[in-house]
């Protein structure tokens, strides 16, 4: 395989697969979560970068499904099963859902990082996914990168380094 | 509305005009306040998808200074004001009269945070004020929120509002810089202004255009 292969990077609201020794990763996780879900055991993950909660928050028709909490998973795990995986071997990490600015003010848009984060949680509960670790919420951007290989999510944050899980 | 679909050269000139003005002004105010020659480029306005938005300012995971603010009344919207690291620490030396301060000294530094946060204050507030005088309608911003990270971290909070309706963004970007320093990228700053959707219709009525040109 091409070594330009080996890494494929995620931009806001889209979603990937990978396999192996492959690396998927997004960069710049702010309010928005990113998803992973994996079958360790036949090496195969996907990822998504959600960016609002639900999918009736949407007001046009044609529904990009990555962009939502609801949506996007339910489509990760479809792929992730389409690609090899196991439906019931399948764990989930996530990561970000940060309040990237400190408001007084208290609307539902300041608060989107924990919406976030509530809805991820909520939809991979429905889909009876095991979640093995997470780092969320606080007020810092998350750049994340993951292996099927290993099964760990690097977690780089500015000025305060790598954390793995 | 499908708005990003009826969208026509007169609205992208419209919002040009619009940055012109806005970022004139705070070009101007800034250009006082640092008692220093600032220019400023001809704005950009495009229809980015938000990945290529990240690339406005290098990509997703480029650490940049930003100041945000939202903007309220008529027609309500997200504000940015985003330096180079390199550009808010010459800015922040020249106002605090520090010339060793550097910017990862900034937590702990209230006095450099609220210099950069009022400069944030006074370029947003002329822009959003003669933004509000051009089109007559109500506009006020809130108190500035300061941030340095990621610029995707950053910018994808500005979005959510679009991103509700929409897998494109409308933005108005100008970019500024001191004389001295215009042959370096490296050293602008932008401005981005990103209406809510239904913020259009309101700018271009106020100003006598209907939607469908």
């Amino acid at each position: 395989m091409d070594k330009t292969e080996q890494l494929i990077n995620i931009g806001i609201a889209e979603l990937g697969i990978v396999k192996g020794n492959q690396v998927i990763r997004t960069c710049g996780l702010g309010s928005c979560v990113g998803v992973v879900v994996f079958d360790g055991e036949r090496k195969i993950a996907g990822m998504v970068h959600i960016m609002l909660p639900d999918s009736g928050l949407a007001r046009d028709n044609h529904v990009n499904v990555a962009k939502f909490a609801d949506t996007g998973i339910t489509a990760l795990v479809e792929k992730v099963v389409l690609s090899g995986g196991r439906r019931s071997s399948l764990k989930a990490k996530l990561a970000g859902g940060a309040q990237m600015f400190q408001f007084s003010s208290s609307s539902d848009t300041m608060r989107i990082g924990p919406r976030n984060v509530e809805a991820v949680l909520q939809q991979l509960e429905k889909l009876q996914i095991q979640v093995l670790g997470s780092d969320v919420g606080g007020s810092k951007g998350r750049t994340i990168e993951f292996s099927p290989d290993n099964s760990l999510l690097n977690i780089k944050i500015v000025n305060q380094g790598v954390i793995i899980i | 509305m499908p708005f990003m679909d009826e969208i026509k050269t007169i609205h992208l000139d419209i919002l040009k005009e619009i940055g012109n003005i806005g970022a004139g002004n705070a070009a101007t105010a800034l250009s006082t306040l640092l008692n220093q020659k600032v220019d400023m480029s001809v704005p950009k306005v495009e229809v980015v998808s938000f990945n290529e938005m990240m690339d406005l300012v290098g990509g997703p995971e480029n650490v940049v200074v930003s100041i945000y603010f939202r903007i309220d009344g008529d027609a309500p919207g997200s504000m940015y004001f985003v330096m180079s690291l390199e550009q808010a620490t010459s800015i922040i030396r020249r106002l605090i009269g520090d010339s060793t301060f550097t910017i990862e000294q900034i937590e702990n530094h209230p006095f450099a945070v609220s210099a950069i946060q009022e400069v944030g204050n006074i370029l947003i507030g002329s822009y959003v004020s003669s933004l509000s005088d051009f089109t007559q309608l109500n506009l006020q911003h809130t108190v500035p929120s300061l941030s340095i990270d990621m610029f995707g971290a950053i910018i994808s909070y500005g979005l959510m509002e679009i991103g509700q309706v929409s897998d494109v963004a409308i933005v108005v970007d100008t970019v500024f810089f001191a004389e001295s320093d215009s042959k370096n990228e490296e050293l602008n700053g932008h401005f981005f202004l990103l209406p809510d959707p239904d913020s259009f219709t309101k700018i271009f009525s106020s100003l006598g255009i209907s939607d469908n040109g």
